[in-house]
């Protein structure tokens, strides 16, 4: 029997040029209602002119391993999926936002027809051995979905010689998104 | 005489447009079913490997169908220029195939109670109403006074129409008012051009210099792809901009060069490399004449002196300098693209093509590659014998008919009149500048056709509009350019065309017909595709289902000791231009200062945002969702000195007191120099018909009254307006 998967996603901000590919293939393969988004670009500048330095990074839901909104869910609806990834049953989501309140990244909106929404990764597409849209489309390769119980070594090798971050490690939610510097 | 004014633009017109605006609020989208879930839209009815045309870099993608709806585009696997990859425009697409303002049905212009007004028609009036103007146009005043201007590559089919009529004026604002400069300088120093997709070897370049080029936000996805990868493999990045670039995040120096002195800080690194003997010694003396030359043109460009001039510390000119002689053959200064910015482009971009002769790069890994077609075969039509005149341009390099000349001749009539234009996929309004000229010549012509997908500006100065299906609704020409991987790929329709659109093959056709070309075109064009496919030793059927072909990479570099010969007249790499001196040039690039900003006048730039493509996508709900308005990037402190808010919503004027039509929500940012202001282009749309892009933002054409038009070959720089405020 093969080994449970435990998916992440190493994000390389060094290639990433903020394009916003990945949030229109998001929103295509996934049909995101217009005015809402599962992933989103970020911009981190800081100094001044002329000493300047800007970060872009892709940004989505982390699939933490102590998810609050799976705690907070009273209706089971957000839940581990059993591969590292946090998913909405959707029949289940009564839309009362109490996963919205309690996610540290504001990574869930609530969907027009009633139900929470975020990044599954593409859980689909990953049962029919597909990568992400986004990672696919991703015009500068900057996006990397890793297997972390995988011995294969893809994302030992993606750490390798970079300074690699994480976001609001401080609350404790265990995020699977790492960002290499 | 007071001037009737009998092109005047047409707002609103009647019954037709109230439909479409109804359609358009009861428009569902394909992609947003109400209550659909990820899952129902795991499997198309079919996927259809096409080639896109959200911009003209011609990725392949493959459309989704379901329910004969193409719900999702992603990039095509095998095709060389995607890579199973696409940029956010090619991602949104559908926004334009669905896009509710689209141009419905043929229009014809007509005057009902003295008000000009479009008339719903049927394609026959209107390609019949064509051919008889044509006919009487070119009859009394010669096949010559009807000017083509195009972009894209669906123009192919109508070339082909008015060049076996007689007619053989081409323009494509892509020459002049963009690429040309770049065109003309290689030319003249190599004796060829870069080409597009350029060659050069970005993803392999150890050392990469940008001048002003805007990689990331600017996304030809290959050339994205490239760049990206060499940052990945350790390239250093130098970025020259007076803006802190997408690029420049990613460059170990940004130098916010003083705009318009570019030229002045290459000359100052060739100055370096010859001073300081750091150029490939070897490959110039074998390779390239007029070194002695280049050294006196360029002996006082010392780094003191630049640095006067373009405000780059000494230092870091050197520094750039050195390392470039240092990584020598695996550095590669970036030609650009869109490089019609002040004037003096063929010099600089000559300049560019120097440097890069000195650094030893050529056909050498991360240097400049030599590309290949996938086929030499092309497709045989007649050409009209009892042509009209060539058009003459007055630049002497001109090797392309720049747009803007024929708009000076249309209003000159010097020396011979042009009476009729045909413009086909290209906003003329937003893509020439001056548009006083192009408003005046507008004025001048007896008829104007545009074909296009949307009621872009042009269209409401039509006497009749042609509307095109999309990219995603038609065949076009095959794609057989040059490019590192040799390839040849198809567009090919995924769905049928919407409305009472046409493709333009079958809009050229039908008017072959009528303009007394019947056998010209294949009755159908998949016979014709079919044909020119089984000469290239394939078949429609084969490219249909693959969607491109390639084969292996070409020889991209030179061997160890290859003799190379230049198609120039010496014969080798021209440091030094005779031809330029001849006609009466600087054989050696040399620099002159552009003009200084009028006191309070900030220097206006613009440029690219990944999700747009000029004014193209201006419209394109999808796209528009992220980015549906420009902002005008201003510097923090410039902009408090000028009691300018974050955030609010000014006018522009520029420094011939014109005044942008609409505003522009301000940007206060470190990211620019203070003595310059940028915003992309292709916003501020007036044609209320584009109901999305309508006053969104602001053009910066209305702004380009003055063109700094280069002496070499016609190109106009736009760079050369500066713009101030105002509230009201």
């Amino acid at each position: 029997m093969s080994r449970k998967k435990n998916y992440a996603m190493v994000i390389d901000t060094r290639a990433c040029v903020g394009c916003s590919a990945c949030v229109y293939a998001c929103k295509s393969e996934n049909s995101v209602p217009e005015g809402f988004c599962r992933d989103w670009i970020e911009q981190k500048i800081q100094g001044s002119f002329p000493n300047l330095t800007m970060e872009l990074r892709s940004n989505r839901c982390q699939h933490c391993e102590d998810a609050p909104c799976v705690t907070y869910c009273p209706t089971g609806s957000s839940h581990y999926a059993g591969d590292g990834t946090v998913q909405i049953d959707r029949d289940l989501c009564t839309g009362c936002k109490a996963c919205l309140a309690a996610c540290p990244y504001d990574a869930r909106y609530i969907h027009p027809i009633g139900y929470a929404d975020k990044c599954s990764f593409c859980q689909h597409r990953l049962k029919k051995g597909l990568q992400p849209a986004c990672v696919t489309t991703c015009p500068t390769d900057a996006l990397h979905l890793v297997d972390l119980n995988s011995n294969d070594g893809i994302f030992e090798n993606l750490l390798e010689d970079r300074k690699t971050t994480q976001d609001i490690v401080h609350a404790g939610t265990g995020p699977k998104l790492f960002w290499l510097q | 005489m007071a001037k009737v004014n009998r092109r005047q633009f047409i707002k609103i017109s009647s019954a037709f447009l109230a439909s479409s605006a109804a359609a358009s609020q009861v428009f569902d989208w394909p992609f947003q079913v109400k209550n659909a879930i990820a899952e129902e839209f795991l499997t198309a009815d079919r996927i259809v490997p096409t080639t896109c045309e959200i911009c003209f870099w011609r990725c392949g993608v493959d459309a989704h169908v379901r329910d004969e709806k193409v719900y999702k585009l992603t990039g095509q696997a095998n095709h060389p220029l995607s890579n199973g990859r696409l940029c956010p425009r090619g991602n949104g697409g559908q926004g334009l195939l669905y896009d509710p303002n689209r141009l419905r049905h043929p229009l014809i212009r007509v005057t009902v109670n003295g008000k000009p007004q479009f008339r719903k028609t049927s394609w026959d009036e209107a390609l019949t109403l064509i051919a008889e103007r044509f006919q009487q146009i070119t009859e009394q005043y010669g096949t010559e006074s009807v000017a083509m201007f195009s972009h894209g590559f669906g123009a192919s089919f109508f070339k082909t129409l008015f060049s076996a009529y007689g007619i053989r004026t081409f323009s494509a604002p892509s020459y002049a008012q963009c690429r040309g400069p770049r065109t003309e300088a290689f030319k003249l120093t190599y004796g060829h051009a870069v080409g597009s997709p350029e060659a050069i070897d970005v993803a392999n370049s150890k050392y990469l210099v940008l001048l002003g080029s805007h990689l990331g936000e600017n996304m030809h996805n290959t050339a994205v792809q490239d760049f990206s990868k060499a940052i990945s493999r350790g390239c250093k990045v130098v970025v020259v901009d007076p803006r802190y670039s997408t690029a420049a995040s990613k460059a170990e120096h940004w130098l916010p060069i003083k705009p318009g002195t570019d030229l002045a800080l290459l000359r100052s690194w060739i100055h370096i490399l010859i001073n300081e003997k750091i150029y490939d010694v070897e490959f110039i003396e074998n390779n390239a004449t007029g070194l002695e030359e280049l050294w006196e043109g360029v002996k006082d460009a010392t780094p003191e002196k630049t640095y006067a001039l373009t405000g780059i510390p000494v230092e870091q000119i050197v520094a750039v300098g050195r390392d470039l002689g240092r990584y020598g053959s695996s550095a590669l200064i970036h030609p650009g693209r869109h490089v019609t910015w002040y004037g003096d482009d063929t010099q600089r971009e000559r300049a560019i093509a120097i440097l890069n002769a000195l650094l030893g790069n050529y056909q050498m890994p991360g240097g400049l590659i030599q590309q290949e077609k996938y086929s030499s075969y092309k497709p045989k039509f007649p050409v009209a014998r009892n042509a009209g005149q060539q058009f003459k341009s007055r630049y002497p390099f001109a090797s392309s008919v720049p747009a803007n000349e024929i708009v000076e001749q249309t209003i000159s009539a010097d020396p011979y009149p042009v009476k009729s234009w045909f413009v086909y996929g290209t906003n003329l309004i937003h893509s020439l500048g001056d548009q006083r000229a192009t408003m005046e010549a507008i004025q001048n012509l007896d008829f104007m056709v545009a074909v296009d997908v949307l009621p872009a500006e042009i269209t409401g100065y039509a006497d009749v509009v042609l509307p095109e299906c999309t990219y995603l609704e038609r065949y076009d020409d095959l794609d057989n350019r040059t490019y590192r991987i040799p390839y040849l790929a198809i567009r090919q329709p995924a769905v049928a065309p919407l409305y009472d659109s046409k493709p333009g093959h079958e809009i050229a056709r039908l008017l072959s017909m009528k303009m007394g070309l019947p056998d010209l075109f294949e009755a159908d064009i998949e016979t014709y595709l079919d044909k020119q496919l089984k000469e290239m030793g394939s078949s429609l059927s084969e490219l249909k289902k693959s969607g491109v072909l390639k084969k292996e990479e070409s020889d991209l570099y030179r061997k160890e000791g290859e003799m190379l010969r230049f198609k120039t007249p010496s014969g080798k790499i021209e440091l030094a231009s005779q031809r330029l001196k001849d006609a009466g040039f600087d054989a050696v690039p040399q620099y002159y200062p552009p003009p200084e900003n009028p006191p309070g006048y900030f220097r206006m730039l613009y440029g690219r945002a990944p999700m747009h493509t000029f004014g193209r996508t201006a419209n394109n709900r999808v796209l528009g969702e992220l980015m549906p308005e420009n902002e005008l990037w201003v510097n923090e402190i410039a902009g408090h000195d000028m009691k300018l808010k974050h955030g609010e919503y000014v006018y522009l004027v520029n420094q011939d007191q014109v005044k942008s039509r609409t505003r522009i929500k301000v940007r206060l940012t470190q990211r620019i120099r203070p003595d310059a202001v940028y915003l992309v282009h292709g916003f501020g749309h007036t044609d209320p018909r584009m109901e999305f892009a309508f006053r969104r933002g602001v053009s910066d054409a209305d702004l380009v009254t003055k063109l700094s038009v280069d002496p070499i070959m016609g190109g106009t720089g736009m760079n050369n307006n500066f713009v101030t405020f105002s509230r009201t």
